[in-house]
């Protein structure tokens, strides 16, 4: 097993399934001979060739219909946005188009596409750059929306990504890219779509989070065990759509308390829909209501106050505390 | 069967074999008395201290940026010709729609520098645009700018102003779909609209040749109808004559104008991590630096007599000067609070963001 960071997983993902199926493309802005803008599909040109790994022109819109176009063929495209922010010019190929291919078609066609694009805050990238756009995803049917939070789910989420039927939009959190190393296996391997990790066990509380809002719930699992002895439950959620309502019912079934945790604009988010799953099935399992602990609704962060903007584990502490103390 | 190229109207929509418009010659020669812009002494040497000026503070924002002291920044060196020729050609008035590159547009129509720093920063205060300043902050989506100059030149029309909206993107934005509604809309409307594609070569790492089989960008104007046309875009004469015909076709209600201007930039796509050297070779960079637009108009106002090195001197002097104030002034301003900006997310902040104020004033005041 090699030590790599997300980044490297990302990579990886894409080097193995290149390489079991021929129908596996890669395309986007600067992802053949430069390798991406952060390196994501560094080398692959080279090893597999121009017709397989290639830029586009500069237009999100014809990258998506492209992408669409050739899932009808079956072609197996793996389409890079290059910032979160400039899938709004695609948005019809995304949410429009290739989500509704199967019901459109009656099940006659399909669109097996992965859209990856760079997201998140923390890194100070210029506007349109971060943005949290995966509410705006997680209300279209058909698309599954996937967040790794670490290198080996990356690489394993990815690669069920790709070989997945249905088009799925996998984000990559800028700031994970190359923030930690993890053992990741050589080869092939999954993680299966729609099914959260428990990351850290506890059973006074339950934090749900995704993205770089896992590590933050981490710390603050860790401070507010120092602090009074709880020990609390994280569950990193993986796939933002299907949601795994299971996983996080079970949990507070156990714990009778949760906080939900996003980085995205508080409403109509991802943790709006997590606690509306709570209330419908584990009301009677609830000893307080649950919190969600997110970024104001403004529309995009101004690099200069991302650190007030996003979530820190203090907050999340404070929120725990709050449900606790209840 | 006559195959559809050999029909004789297929071969009347492509373009007679372009040239590009060049006034001075690589040595500040007259090239073209015929295109000789219409321009007195004074304003000849306006534009040579902007371009100067220009230049010393695209070298020194690249060192802040190096320092931490900017954020996002994209270098112009190479382009200010294309820039400031284009800017110079027009009224106060005008409007500018401007890309993320094209900040010295905005500042010479009158955006103050150190805003540009603080937009730079990523400080709100940067888009505060003054009252009276008719630009648009720097537009991050490209190709959002170039329908939305559509919008501002039906809106000049309408208001009866004898005004323009210019907007500017690179060989790469022309590639976007919001490229042709833009230029097909100004077209059916005949609005009073200037496109200037600043063709650098390059978009990020893709050279112009994968961007489009296009034998030019300029000759995309002939699908929307319009005028179109290609200029040497290191020859600041050129381009401040290209702007300007197009500005007043438009205001005589000719319509709109796409405009090629070929160009280069000296430095790396951005400060945000990229290596030209990946993409491009010593040979190529090398090519072009003779080419420098300072270089050839300095010649060309040396040799008039309007241009010595005591007059360049003390614009560089001029420029790091005003570089150090704006960005002291920058660095001065105080930090963005989040409920500050809640505050201006509408108009009347609805109750839900009051409370989110409230919160968040809360967790700063700790
Ligand atoms: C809609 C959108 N897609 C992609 C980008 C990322 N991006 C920024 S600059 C750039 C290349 C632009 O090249 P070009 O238009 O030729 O202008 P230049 O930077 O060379 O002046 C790309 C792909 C963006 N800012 N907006």
């Amino acid at each position: 097993m090699a030590q790599m960071t997300m980044i490297q997983a990302i990579t990886d993902a894409m080097r193995v399934e290149l390489a079991k199926d021929e129908n596996v493309l890669i395309f986007g802005e600067d992802v053949g001979h430069y390798g991406g803008v952060f390196r994501a599909t560094e080398g692959l040109q080279k090893e597999f060739g121009e017709d397989r790994v290639f830029d586009t022109p500069l237009a999100e819109s014809g990258i998506g219909g492209l992408a669409v176009g050739l899932g009808l063929q079956g072609f197996r495209p793996v389409a890079e946005i290059q910032f979160s922010g400039f899938m709004f010019e695609a948005m019809d190929s995304i949410c429009g188009q290739s989500a509704r291919m199967r019901i459109r078609s009656g099940g006659r066609f399909n669109s097996p596409i992965v859209f990856r694009s760079p997201y998140g805050v923390g890194v100070k990238a210029a506007e349109y750059h971060t943005d949290n756009l995966e509410g705006l995803l997680v209300q279209t049917p058909g698309l599954k929306v996937v967040i790794p939070s670490n290198p080996y789910d990356a690489k394993g989420l990815l690669i069920s990504a790709i070989r997945d039927n249905d088009p799925v939009f996998f984000l990559e959190h800028m700031k994970l890219y190359r923030s930690f190393r993890q053992e990741v296996p050589e080869g092939e391997y999954t993680v299966p779509l729609g099914k959260a990790n428990v990351v850290r066990e506890g059973n006074d509380l339950t934090v749900i989070a995704y993205g770089a809002m896992v590590q933050t719930s981490l710390k603050a699992a860790e401070e507010i065990e120092k602090a009074r002895g709880v020990k609390a439950e994280v569950i990193d959620l993986r796939t933002l759509s299907p949601l795994d309502t299971d996983t996080i019912v079970e949990s507070v079934k156990k714990t009778n308390r949760a906080v939900v945790v996003q980085e995205a604009q508080q409403s109509a988010g991802i943790a709006a829909e997590v606690i509306a799953r709570l209330n419908e099935r584990a009301i009677l399992h609830l000893e307080a209501p649950v919190l969600r602990i997110a970024s104001p609704d403004i529309s995009f962060t101004f690099p200069s106050v991302e650190d007030q903007w996003v979530p820190n584990p203090q907050r999340v502490v404070e929120g725990m505390n709050r449900v606790l103390d209840f | 069967m006559t195959r559809i190229a050999e029909k004789p109207n297929m071969h009347a929509a492509r373009m007679e074999a372009v040239k590009p418009l060049s006034v001075l010659d690589v040595n500040g020669n007259v090239a073209s008395e015929v295109e000789m812009p219409q321009l007195n002494n004074n304003q000849l040497r306006e534009i040579m201290r902007k371009m100067v000026f220009t230049r010393i503070w695209d070298q020194r924002a690249i060192s802040l940026g190096r320092q931490g002291r900017l954020g996002f920044y994209a270098p112009v060196s190479g382009q200010e010709a294309s820039m400031i020729g284009s800017q110079s050609a027009l009224d106060k008035e005008d409007f500018i729609l401007p890309g993320y590159r094209d900040i010295p547009q905005i500042v010479w129509h009158g955006l103050p520098l150190y805003q540009a720093f603080l937009y730079s920063r990523g400080h709100q205060h940067g888009g505060q645009i003054p009252a009276g300043v008719n630009v648009l902050i720097p537009q991050i989506i490209i190709g959002a700018q170039i329908v939305q100059t559509v919008g501002v030149a039906m809106g000049l029309k309408k208001r009866g102003k004898n005004n323009v909206a210019i907007t500017f993107t690179g060989d790469g934005g022309s590639s976007q779909g919001d490229f042709y509604e833009g230029l097909n809309f100004a077209g059916a409307f005949k609005l009073p609209a200037i496109f200037v594609v600043q063709n650098n070569g390059y978009a990020i790492s893709v050279p112009r040749h994968k961007q489009t089989t296009a034998e030019t960008i300029a000759q995309k104007s002939l699908a929307a109808g319009i005028a179109g046309v290609q200029v040497d875009g290191m020859d600041v004469l050129a381009v401040y004559k290209a702007v300007a015909d197009a500005r007043e076709r438009a205001i005589n209600g000719g319509g709109p104008t796409l405009i090629e201007t070929l160009t280069y930039r000296f430095g790396p796509h951005s400060l945000s991590g990229d290596d030209p050297t990946r993409y491009r070779s010593q040979t190529e960079s090398g090519e072009w630096e003779p080419k420098d637009p300072l270089i050839r108009f300095r010649k060309f106002l040396e040799k008039k007599n309007l241009w010595n090195e005591a007059d360049e001197n003390r614009v560089i002097e001029e420029a790091k000067d005003a570089v150090t104030d704006a960005i002291k002034k920058a660095e001065s301003i105080e930090k963005m609070t989040i409920p500050q900006m809640i505050d201006s997310m509408y108009e009347n902040t609805p109750p839900y963001l009051q409370e989110q104020m409230k919160q968040f004033s809360a967790w700063e005041g700790k």
